[in-house]
């Protein structure tokens, strides 16, 4: 720790971003890590008052400042709400990437990002193996934690009631994808992104299925890698930029006219972090803020552009909808899903707090398991006060964190992404 | 005593994981929503029932430590900044709403209860407390009654003063004191739950607190009303009261917060006009028509180019949202916003605007202002950073003069937002040496040792 100044100095970059905030207190309202410890330095405020602190050398301890940036899920909650409009996520992702920087990498995290997450062959495999005998294999799955959005391996762990890996992911059923456009004479590109792949092919075959209804030809390149989401919460910016050209280079041999994804996360790392926090050449940078504006959420890509029939509602079971922080905070998008599901003549209910986060936050959930759990557990109780039998999200992060509080107090709802049900009503 | 030896006491008292040690535990502890310097505590604990904050004030006096406090820490004026080598005593952990009572219309609650948390329980039993300062979905209950909070509805339904039946709380013995009653009137002793108003955890350490209700208003009705000059807007406000006609909220916004606002949130506010008064009556419904029709008259004699009315819900949301959006908007044009409190005679209004315009030239500062015209007090905001030390130097001088002006217009220093550390070299300008003198007096009685949010309030 000899050199406190080079950290402080790194940080003084943040300055112009971090003096915004009025430390006014009103991100307390909505923070959910905040609502249960009532502790300062969980909340936005009081972490960038560290931030602010550790810049201007009143705080000797960059590893304790380190951890406390840590209790915190991403959420966005309180950047959305900030009176003051402090780019507090921002501010939290590039302090992470510094205090890496400084601290360094933990092992584990090297391991997984540098040699799994940065090489999507390898990922592939060693996941298939972990797919095959995950029953059997606990430990060496264990020590792959510490990550990823996604959380691929965490639900192993404990009480956790999990959602396995998918016995067949998705770039075994479809590796790739390359069909012309139908009667909408509209070109998407698909990304399916890696929970989707491991976890919910089904969910990736239910966007497939829609587009092809829709009359959309969908480019899907084969050896897709990850969004970068995992690594760069992490703080580990290289692994991020790393994956961000592996996509690039794959996605721009394809003509398209948006990028469309069915996992939240995903849309709002493409969306938001790729032109931004890229650290690469220059000139890239520019070519990812058009793909950016390229990207869309599925039904915010059915709803807006394609446009949707309304059905009847069936009858046949109440729907309720959880806003994955990704898609409400970052991009504000919350009609469309709800759309969705009433499109797809389901008959749709509200639940209460739908837009508060579900308390998976990536590797949060695997670090800060005690207060996930209590977040958690707070939203499935609002699911089943809604009387849904069904709950539907558009994030597959969610869908593995509402799946184990649900388990665990055996509420009988299914978890659904909300393509999902579109696609199944497209049957009838 | 031993540091360690210390920690271990207070862990004692509220257990292990209830006692913060750590620097960055510390540090988040080291401010409020005041612009002023930081300050380390020693320790922060966390007090989860009664008894144990009893004990812990009672452990910081026998020890002779400094102790502060801390609610939601959303004060405006450093009554919660702590004293070097002191104790944060959180009270977010004494948080339970112990009784509602529908019959007898109070109720009785912890200091850490959020104030919409409780408004909210209490609106849901058919009753309403009124107090709604604009950090009501975080503030505590406990800071609102150590501040004296006031909020929109000051005007006709008074600040949190008007709601305090009785406050039980700890002196620096740790022995329990009990002031008022559940019944409407109690002249049983002094009047200590009215010392403890306003006392910015100075005096004592509130443990419980018994808060009045009222029956809500049936009905209400909202209207914007839009005038070419600041003047002619307070000359409307003057008026309206003249007329014994008393809104539930009477907001004024000037020029650039309105130009400001409608930057922000663009909802079609007339950007040319001189000034905008937000208006709500409200009561039976028949007089609610009435009133509504009266003040919308008053206003268009007095000079109002347009009113108008809301016919619903969304519209009367509107409204509201552009007052509440003044401050998230000036908030966001400068790295600084310093929101100031200076309270004027209603009748003073239209002096302190001007007043206002001139400090703004003279120190070359830009002030956007809004706030509670009915009741005089207004929100001069300057915006700045406080980083460029000649502009910060200009800005404390421009806030000492409107200090000084306020107070020659029969003002006073802060209108709902408290003393703090901010004001207290000014607390002889309004009062006098003497009224501080005796406040000190009685303090170091109660307060032998000087624990008590040192610094706050009298110096
Ligand atoms: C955006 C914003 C808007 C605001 N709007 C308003 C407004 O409209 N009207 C208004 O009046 N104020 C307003 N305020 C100021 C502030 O919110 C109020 O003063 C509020 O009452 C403080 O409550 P708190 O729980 O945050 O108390 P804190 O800030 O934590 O504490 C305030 C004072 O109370 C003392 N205290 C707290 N609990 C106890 C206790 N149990 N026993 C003894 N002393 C105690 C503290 O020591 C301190 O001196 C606003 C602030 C912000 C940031
Ligand atoms: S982050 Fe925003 S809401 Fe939170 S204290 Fe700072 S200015 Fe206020
Ligand atoms: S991102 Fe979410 S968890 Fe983190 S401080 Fe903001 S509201 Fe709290
Ligand atoms: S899983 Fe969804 S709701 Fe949960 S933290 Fe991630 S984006 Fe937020």
């Amino acid at each position: 720790m000899a050199d406190i100044h080079r950290l402080a100095q790194m940080l003084k970059e943040l300055d112009d971003q971090l003096v915004n905030c009025m430390r006014c207190g009103m991100c307390q309202a909505v923070c959910p890590v905040f609502r249960e410890s009532g502790r300062e330095a969980d909340v936005a405020r009081g972490k960038l008052a560290l931030l602010d602190g550790l810049a201007s050398e009143m705080l000797s301890d960059p590893d304790g400042v380190n951890e406390k940036l840590n209790r915190c899920l991403l959420c966005g909650t309180c950047a959305a709400n900030c009176p003051s409009g402090v780019k507090v996520m921002d501010i939290f992702i590039k302090a992470r990437a510094i205090m890496t920087g400084y601290l360094g990498l933990s092992p584990v995290k090297k391991a997984i990002f540098r040699g799994m997450l940065a090489n999507p062959r390898l990922m592939n495999s060693l996941m298939d193996i972990g797919a095959r005998f995950q029953g059997v294999f606990t430990k060496p799955v264990d020590d792959m934690l510490g990550s990823s959005c996604a959380r691929f391996m965490s639900p192993l762990i404990g009480d956790r009631h999990f959602k396995p890996l998918a016995r067949t992911p998705l770039h075994k059923i479809v590796p790739e994808l390359d069909t012309p456009a139908g009667s909408s004479g509209i070109r998407v590109a698909f990304f399916v992104g890696c929970a989707v792949d491991k976890f919910f092919p089904e969910v990736a075959q239910a966007s497939l299925k829609v587009l092809e209804k829709a009359g959309v030809g969908v480019f899907m390149p084969p050896n897709q890698a990850c969004c970068g989401i995992p690594a760069l919460s992490s703080g580990d910016s290289d692994t991020f930029d790393k994956l961000i050209l592996q996509n690039v280079q794959l996605f721009r041999e394809g003509k398209f006219d948006y990028l469309v994804t069915s996992c939240a996360s995903c849309t709002s790392t493409i969306r938001e972090l790729w032109p931004t926090m890229f650290g690469g050449n220059a000139s890239l940078r520019y070519d990812l803020s058009l793909l950016a504006r390229k990207t869309m959420d599925i039904s915010e890509f059915l709803v807006n552009i394609i446009g949707l029939d309304t059905k009847e509602p069936q009858g046949d079971g109440v729907v309720t909808y959880h806003d994955p922080c990704h898609l409400k905070n970052s991009l504000g998008i919350t009609e469309q899903p709800r759309n969705l599901i009433r499109a797809a003549g389901c008959e749709f209910k509200e639940m209460n707090e739908a837009g508060t986060c579900c308390g998976c936050g990536g590797s949060f959930t695997v670090a800060h398991y005690d207060v996930s759990r209590k977040i958690g557990s707070r939203k499935a109780q609002n699911i089943m006060d809604s009387g849904a039998d069904i709950v539907a999200t558009s994030c597959p992060a969610c869908m593995l964190q509402i799946t184990d509080m649900l388990s665990q107090k055996k509420a009988g709802i299914k978890v659904k992404h909300v393509i999902e049900l579109y696609a199944e009503s497209l049957d009838g | 005593m031993g540091a360690e030896k210390l920690v271990k006491d207070f862990e004692a008292v509220v257990g292990t994981g209830n006692v913060m040690t750590s620097e960055t535990d510390r540090h988040a502890y080291s401010y409020d929503a005041a612009v002023l310097d930081s300050v380390m505590p020693a320790l922060v604990v966390r007090p989860e029932n009664s008894e144990a904050l009893g004990r812990t004030v009672r452990l910081c006096n026998e020890n002779g430590i400094p102790l502060t406090v801390r609610g939601a820490g959303t004060n405006l004026s450093g009554g919660t900044i702590p004293h070097p080598g002191g104790v944060v005593v959180l009270t977010n952990g004494l948080d339970r709403i112990l009784e509602i009572n529908e019959a007898d219309m109070y109720a009785v609650v912890e200091p850490g209860v959020v104030t919409a948390t409780f408004a909210a329980e209490v609106a849901r039993r058919g009753l309403f407390y009124p107090p709604d300062p604009g950090s009501q979905t975080v503030s505590t209950l406990g800071g609102n009654v150590a501040e004296n909070a006031g909020g929109l509805r000051g005007l006709k339904y008074g600040v949190t003063k008007d709601y305090v039946m009785g406050v039980d709380f700890w002196d620096v013995n740790g022995e329990l004191i009990k002031s008022g009653s559940r019944t409407v009137k109690c002249v049983t002793g002094y009047n200590l739950a009215g010392l403890m108003v306003a006392s910015e955890g100075t005096l004592g350490v509130f443990d419980k607190i018994i808060l009045k209700l009222i029956p809500p208003a049936q009905a209400a009705k909202s209207m914007m009303a839009v005038f070419d000059t600041m003047e002619a807007a307070s000359e409307t406000v003057a008026a309206i009261i003249a007329n014994k006609i008393v809104p539930a909220t009477l907001e004024m916004m000037d020029n650039f917060t309105i130009r400001t606002v409608e930057n922000f949130r663009k909802a079609g506010l007339p950007t040319e006009a001189g000034a905008l008064l937000l208006i709500e009556v409200d009561g039976h419904p028949a007089q609610v028509e009435e009133e509504a029709e009266k003040v919308e008259t008053l206003c268009r004699k007095l000079g109002a180019t347009d009113i108008k009315v809301a016919n619903d819900a969304a519209e009367r949301n509107a409204v509201w949202q552009a007052r509440r959006d003044a401050l998230p908007a000036l908030a966001k044009l400068r790295p600084t916003c310093v929101l100031e409190d200076a309270t004027v005679p209603r009748s003073m209004i239209p002096a302190m605007i001007t007043a206002l315009g001139e400090v703004s030239r003279k120190y070359d500062v830009t002030i956007g202002t809004f706030g509670h015209a009915g009741d005089g007090n207004l929100h001069p905001t300057i915006l700045t950073d406080r980083r460029d030390k000649a502009e910060w130097e200009r800005v404390e001088k421009a806030i000492d003069e409107i200090f000084d002006r306020a107070l020659a217009m029969g003002g006073t220093l802060s209108g709902e937002h408290g003393i703090g550390l901010a004001k207290s070299k000014y607390m002889e300008r309004e009062t006098s040496r003497a009224t501080l003198e005796y406040s000190r007096r009685m303090k170091s009685v109660l307060d032998p040792k000087g624990i008590l949010n040192p610094g706050k309030i009298i110096g």
